[in-house]
């Protein structure tokens, strides 16, 4: 583990297990932040975490205080209140939700129901992703064991996806939970003030909501001094790829990814070399090795021209042909398009096909300048983030990693040949370009 | 009225609006058929009160649909970045290779599908295989034989 000793908040007693158990939880002090913000009433509980300057922990980083303010205050709203969680956790390198859900699920729960006492919530909503069908058995028998002790005055409904990454997407999951194809909105208007069913709706993600209930443990002023400014409190890093122990270490912001990478993961197997970071799941931009002492936070990153999103850390070390991996990348976000903007939708295919072209030896130097081009120009012209995520992904391998492009353009094929640790990777794309699945064969 | 169209009826029960079931309808019905063939779509369709084209472009938009026959069990193997930078290639060709079909594919006896998948939340052990909608990992190459063998007796 890192040298320093620091805190543990959001996994705080539940080092050694998990506190699925109610009684557990409540052994380490749990639902006594409820209770405290039931006595300081929404107004006071909100302010906290507005002092806390909590910032969502899903990708975009906004402050959570912020943006419930924008919320009509519940005697104004004519229609009524909601609050969702985002438990959709598809970001590839991310599984800090599936953590939290499976060793804090009362964490979660309580924050959820102070989050809605601060705003006013008249119910809430949980959407988890389909594919985690054990964590949605988890939550609910915590959730049954809360009712059941009559902790749970706001309703809270668990629902599960069907598979489909862009329902992350706020107001794609909005119209996921209507029952609708879940196809993101045009902004304005913000789901603040037209959200689910047209009401005003609060949307954070699961690990800002579970560390909600430290924050009115502590008190926002004590929690914003945790962490470094603008990025205050823990956070769960998942770190992932080519490194010897895995997983999700909660560490305060501000923490080097080498402290992350070598004190807590012990670094690469067999002291192979450092190639590239992914810092915040594969939609965020790669970065040189050489970047290893930045700083985990939000402007940090953001200012070594990526970003921290959801503090998803991919290791890659120098086996990986970096060709190979950003063209698995792009076959990710081409798969999930929902294709209701054409940048996207065309551009997604566009940047794959070049890629295929260029990882295969079958592309010219002219085609490598067309990717830049197409990266261009789906880059802030899509609806939602996800055409950018994949522009920006790719848009960034090509320019830390030139020469390896332009090395397969040259020789007609991988300059690693076989030894490339992604050689053969394939994706559920390949399977479509096949017709192979039944579910296309009948469209 | 069918099992399954009271069954639908009781989750409407939960959402503030009708329609918003429609994920755990499909679901449900899924789970009754197999697949969503067009009888199933209209169930669901005249349980919720809409039409089985709005069921099926539903259904047609998330992979856990399945509109046309798949094996009775279905193995996911997340090929996605991390899971692909520890070997996720090899374990899909040892799965190929056991189960004599190629990814996409469901085996002739109609028992096993196979697909590569996106990535599954579970990156730190890979690679993820998710088998019914239960994770295994990390599964190596070699786990692959005795994997397979358990789903075919089981
Ligand atoms: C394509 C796409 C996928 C997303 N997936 C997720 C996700 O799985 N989980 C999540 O919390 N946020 C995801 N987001 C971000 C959400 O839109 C939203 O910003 C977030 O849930 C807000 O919560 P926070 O402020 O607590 O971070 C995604 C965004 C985009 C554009
Ligand atoms: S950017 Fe892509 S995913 Fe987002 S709305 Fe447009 S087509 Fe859909
Ligand atoms: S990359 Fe395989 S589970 Fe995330």
């Amino acid at each position: 583990m890192a040298k320093a000793k620091h805190p543990i908040l959001v996994l705080a007693g539940a080092e050694q297990g998990d506190l699925r158990a109610l009684e557990d939880y409540r052994r380490v002090g749990g639902y006594a932040s409820l209770e405290k913000a039931r006595k300081l009433g929404p107004g006071a509980t909100l302010e906290q975490i507005k002092q806390a300057a909590l910032r969502g922990r899903g990708g975009a980083g906004f402050q959570m205080g912020q943006k419930a303010s924008f919320l009509p205050s519940p005697g104004q709203a004519k229609n009524p209140i909601y609050l969702v969680v985002n438990a959709d956790e598809s970001e590839p390198g991310a599984f800090k939700d599936r953590e939290i859900i499976n060793r804090v699920p009362h964490r979660l729960i309580e924050g959820i129901q102070i989050a809605a006492l601060a705003i006013g919530a008249e119910r809430c909503f949980v959407y988890i992703r389909g594919e985690y069908l054990s964590e949605y058995e988890v939550l609910s028998a915590a959730l049954a064991e809360a009712e059941a002790a009559k902790l749970v005055s706001v309703p809270i409904l668990v629902h599960r996806g069907a598979g489909a990454y862009i329902c992350g997407e706020e107001t794609a999951l909005l119209e996921s939970l209507e029952g609708k194809r879940g196809q993101p909105r045009s902004k304005p208007p913000f789901p603040a003030l037209v959200g689910l069913y047209n009401s005003p709706t609060l949307i954070n993600n699961v690990e800002t909501i579970a560390t909600v209930p430290k924050v009115i443990e502590l008190g926002g002023e004590a929690y914003a001094k945790i962490g470094v400014k603008d990025s205050t409190g823990t956070r769960l890093f998942s770190l992932s790829g080519d490194v010897v122990r895995g997983g999700n270490y909660e560490l305060p912001h501000g923490t080097s990814f080498r402290e992350l990478i070598y004190d807590c993961g012990g670094g690469i197997a067999g002291g192979r070399k450092l190639k590239a970071i992914i810092p915040g799941g594969s939609s965020s931009p790669v970065l040189p090795a050489d970047q290893v002492d930045l700083s985990m936070d939000f402007d940090s990153v953001q200012k070594a021209g990526s970003f921290l999103g959801s503090a998803s850390v991919i290791v890659i070390d120098e086996r990986a042909c970096l060709v190979q991996l950003a063209l698995r990348i792009s076959q990710f976000y081409m798969n999930e398009s929902c294709g209701k903007c054409t940048p996207c939708r065309e551009g997604t295919r566009w940047i794959e096909m070049i890629l295929r072209k260029i990882e295969q030896g079958r592309a010219s130097m002219a085609e490598l300048d067309l990717l830049s081009d197409v990266c261009d120009r789906v880059l802030g012209k899509c609806l939602c983030a996800l055409g950018d995520s994949d522009a920006m992904a790719v848009a960034s391998y090509v320019k830390h990693f030139r020469a390896e492009f332009e090395a397969h353009i040259e020789q007609g094929g991988c300059p690693y040949g076989d030894t490339s640790s992604l050689v053969g990777v394939r994706s559920p794309v390949d399977e479509i370009y096949r017709g192979r699945i039944g579910q296309e064969a009948a469209l | 009225m069918s099992e399954l169209f009271n069954e639908i009826r009781e989750l409407t029960d939960r959402y503030p609006e009708r329609k918003s079931a429609v994920l755990p309808a499909l679901r449900l019905a899924q789970e009754h058929y197999g697949h969503l063939p067009p009888e199933a779509l209209r169930e669901v369709a005249s349980a919720l009160g809409t039409t089985p084209a709005y069921c099926r472009g539903i259904a047609s938009f998330y992979d856990m649909f399945h509109l046309a026959p798949v094996g009775e069990h279905m193995i996911d193997v997340c090929t996605n970045a991390s899971c692909a930078l520890v070997g996720a290639a090899q374990v899909l060709e040892a799965f190929e290779r056991e189960l004599g079909i190629h990814a996409g594919e469901t085996t002739p006896d109609g028992r096993i599908t196979l697909r590569s998948a996106e990535c599954l939340g579970g990156c730190d052990s890979g690679t993820v295989v998710s088998i019914d909608e239960r994770y295994r990992q990390p599964v190596k190459p070699e786990d692959v034989p005795a994997v397979v063998e358990e789903l075919r007796r089981g």
